[in-house]
């Protein structure tokens, strides 16, 4: 059967669920519905299943996806209810379609980043952090995959933005680049920590909310 | 879930195992519950999410009505600092609820290095140490597992002890808390009645007196309760329960697979293993029922893999025929089944050989001991001639990894039997370089020694442990007689093994001392991370008391021990008799050979069941 692309929800207790726990998470909800995932033909063989974007430990998100291929025929439809009896608590499948679109053509990523100040959110804070995102750069350190520590600029990443405040909470609706490079939206919090100390968040909360294809449409 | 909590989630390691939520995680209405039972593992939650007697007691306990039973784990060092520094109580992983709030807090104790952890996890949670320091009914502190045959560390802090078996006790014991709570009776009624439960021991019942040298004088009952406490077991393993539908981890533990359990009980008789004698007899679940429960158990959680488990898994009467029935369930659903606690023999080689897919690990096996007279001594009923045969069928068989436990310091052990374990290290290898198929791959020999701790309830619990030196001494002998590149040896720290054999067959008095420990920083000792000896030796030299009077001496036949009110069964004659049988290097035949008279059968009715 064709390439399988299932949507879900991961919030609540298991934003704390990592990537690969995730990974084996579902290939247990898989067979759980008795479903037999395709496996890969090597010596050692493992299901082929992947998520388009992995989720940073800690961020929820209303628009996971991951691609998985079955052997036999499946019928689709109701599909997301059977296997929601079997997920931990706070993952919630949505739907599910044959994957058309390569998730290469998935472009950028429309995010909420709350910002959380204990003492509301002053006049003061919420003008500091708009001029900060209104610079043409806004460089700070990251960790690269080589665990050494490396300047990028997020500004480019960055394609659109707005400002809210609802009481505690500064908030910080964006869409940025999704992959190659694509912007971690913590790091936008991690901006007004490095380059505004005075207006360092008590906490912050990040939440993935729609995929984005190069038109700007829902990537499927 | 607690926004203090949400805070400081993301700076630890593996938040995952901190929030519950898993699938088949137990949730009830709290306003409709009568009585909440935080069950507590003093370990982390990867070690106690893998513990089957664990999701045993928590199915049991959530399968009666009115009763909410959650999982409460030690938090790892960074999870603790941060709880302290926010004020966070320790909570219960189902409801995030604080342990203090619960009506009963109940631990589940497998080892003696566990115990700093209880303490840990009692002050955490805001409770008062000391058992006598509570007054009222809730939150009641009980304990059970095989470390609760001798009770008497934590006697100061527990306010009973659940010995033996738990499946039937634990349900007697919360009706009979169900109801004080509802009378409204006082925890020292409730306490007095829990202890004509049988197998239930309460500390504070029992008066305890010394003599000058400072073993025991007497053990006297107070306010008429039993003059001995007797273990429970499970007389039916086709009735009894098993976690079918249990818990799936979202995240990885220890043991990230289906556990099936074959039976109760060894029929070999080690003279060193406490669980050999403590859970006899033996008691088998029949191949269908096993059969039914393992497929069950992999289709509702989804695991890929499989263990059958039990002290001895070679010695199920019907091994071949459940294995070739889970073969062909385990082809067509991609799940691996493994089985550990192999003996040596052709038998098991064979089964392993049928069962194994892919990749070939390691062969494991324990002779614990370098020569025959010594393995006689202490019943390991293990042939070097039975372990070659093996090795052979394995090292053709093409795999070449194998790994040789043994225990140094066991009782009459000289260094000949030290100086046997290498010569049986290169004898291994020599078998290898005769059957190995591809000798381009080489082969990894490794060879462990742990030190020897007695414990009650065996043979040897009469016996000193080696002194560290001596321990120390025969390590570095070994070290040396062994020379080949591919062997390689690792011994177990002594520390840690010191302290098992203080703590094993220590008295009440050792409360003292496992406190100041507490208050110096002991915490999650089970972890060599943590585990620091020298805060034990300060607290030792504080109390006054001697470490090695627990450890090192040798006990008298007529000695009364700190755990003479609870019995398992098997009598003190019959350990005493196994004990010169082992200076004698004389085997003991297997249970199913011949009934060697232990004393266990009473609790079926004079007969075994031989399976």
């Amino acid at each position: 059967m064709a390439k399988l692309r299932l949507q879900f929800c991961k919030e609540g207790r298991a934003v704390y669920i990592s990537h690969l726990d995730l990974l084996r998470t579902f290939q247990r909800v898989f067979l759980r519905e008795g479903l037999v995932l395709r496996h890969s033909q090597g010596f050692h063989p493992h299901p082929l299943l992947s998520f388009a974007l992995p989720l940073p430990v800690g961020q929820a998100s209303d628009c996971e996806l991951l691609d998985f291929e079955t052997d036999g025929q499946l019928k689709l439809a109701g599909l997301p209810e059977k296997l929601n009896r079997y997920m931990p608590e706070g993952i919630v499948a949505v739907d599910c379609w044959e994957a058309a679109k390569p998730v290469r053509e998935l472009d950028a990523l429309r995010c909420r980043v709350e910002l959380l100040y204990d003492g509301g959110v002053t006049a003061d804070t919420a003008k500091a952090v708009e001029e900060l995102f209104a610079r043409d750069t806004i460089v700070i350190q990251k960790r690269t995959k080589h665990k050494a520590m490396a300047d990028v600029d997020i500004r480019p990443l960055i394609r659109e933005l707005s400002f809210s405040a609802d009481g505690e909470a500064l908030i910080l609706d964006a869409v940025v680049a999704a992959q190659n490079p694509g912007l971690n939206p913590a790091l936008m919090a991690a901006a007004v920590e490095t380059c505004l100390p005075a207006y360092r968040p008590d906490f912050v909360r990040v939440r993935r909310l729609m995929l984005l294809d190069r038109e700007g449409a829902s990537f499927r | 879930m607690d926004k203090r909590l949400e805070r400081i989630l993301p700076r630890v390691q593996k938040p995952a195992r901190y929030v519950g939520g898993e699938y088949n995680e137990v949730r009830k209405d709290k306003s409709s519950v009568e009585l909440r039972v935080a069950f507590c593992f003093p370990d982390t939650y990867e070690i106690g999410m893998s513990n089957l007697g664990f999701r045993i007691l928590y199915g049991i306990m959530n399968d009666m009505p009115g009763v909410w039973c959650e999982r409460v784990f030690a938090p790892w060092g960074d999870m603790e600092a941060e709880l302290r520094s926010a004020g966070i109580p320790l909570f219960a992983l189902e409801s995030g609820d604080p342990v203090g709030e619960f009506d009963v807090v109940a631990f589940s104790v497998g080892y003696e290095m566990a115990y700093p952890a209880i303490l840990n996890m009692l002050d955490l949670s805001g409770i008062p140490l000391h058992a006598g320091e509570r007054d009222s009914l809730a939150p009641l502190v009980i304990a059970g597992g095989t470390a609760m045959y001798n009770a008497e560390p934590l006697a100061d802090f527990i306010d009973l002890a659940l010995i033996g078996e738990g499946e039937d006790e634990v349900p007697e014991l919360l009706e009979l808390y169900r109801r004080a709570k509802r009378e409204g009776w006082s925890k020292k009624r409730f306490l007095r009645a829990a202890a004509d439960i049988q197998g239930v021991y309460v500390p504070s019942l029992y008066d305890v007196s010394y003599h000058d040298d400072g073993t025991i004088r007497s053990i006297t009952p107070l306010d008429g309760a039993p003059e001995k406490v007797y273990k429970r077991v499970v007389h039916d393993m086709d009735k009894s329960y098993f976690p079918s539908k249990t818990i799936v981890p979202s995240t990885e533990v220890v043991h990230d697979r289906v556990t099936l359990e074959l039976f109760r009980g060894c029929i070999r008789g080690c003279r060193f293993c406490q669980a050999g004698y403590v859970y006899r007899p033996v008691r088998c679940r029949s191949r269908e029922q096993a059969f039914q429960y393992g497929v069950e158990a992999c289709k509702d959680s989804g695991y890929q893999e499989m263990t059958l488990s039990s002290l001895s898994t070679s010695d199920y009467p019907g091994l071949v025929g459940l294995c070739d029935d889970l073969e062909q369930f385990c082809r067509e659903s991609h799940v691996n089944l493994s089985l550990p606690s192999l003996r040596a023999d052709n038998f098991s080689m064979d089964l392993m050989q049928r069962l194994q897919r892919g990749r070939k690990a390691g062969l494991t096996f324990a002779p614990e001991a370098g020569t025959q007279r010594l393995r006689d001594a202490i019943n390991k009923n293990l042939t070097e001639e039975d372990l070659h045969q093996s090795l052979r069928t394995a090292f053709s068989g093409g795999w070449n990894a194998v790994k040789l436990y043994f225990m140094l310091g066991l009782p009459t052990e000289t260094d000949e039997d030290v100086l046997a374990i290498a010569e049986m290290a290169n004898h291994v290898l020599h078998t290898w370089r005769e059957s190995a198929t591809n000798k381009n791959r080489g082969v990894r020999i490794t060879v462990s020694t742990s030190w020897f701790v007695p414990k009650p309830f065996t043979a040897f619990q009469w016996e000193g442990q080696i002194t560290r030196e001596e321990y120390e001494r025969r390590v570095k002998l070994l070290r040396g007689a062994i020379t080949a590149k591919a062997v390689t040896y690792n011994w177990h720290d002594g520390d840690t093994s010191f302290l098992e054999a203080v703590l094993a067959r220590g008295d009440r008095r050792l409360g003292k001392v496992l406190e100041l420990a507490f208050r110096k920083g002991a915490h999650l000792d089970a972890w060599s991370e943590y585990f620091d000896l020298s805060r034990w030796e300060e607290a030792f030299a504080e109390c006054g008391l001697d470490p090695a009077f627990y450890a090192n001496r040798v006990r008298d036949k007529e000695e009364i021990m700190p755990w003479s009110v609870i019995s398992c069964y098997v009598s003190d004659k019959y350990l005493w008799h196994q004990r010169e049988l082992a200076y004698q290097s004389v085997p003991t035949p297997d249970c199913r050979t011949q009934c060697s008279g232990c004393g266990a059968n009473v609790v079926e009715g004079g007969e075994c069941s031989r399976g």
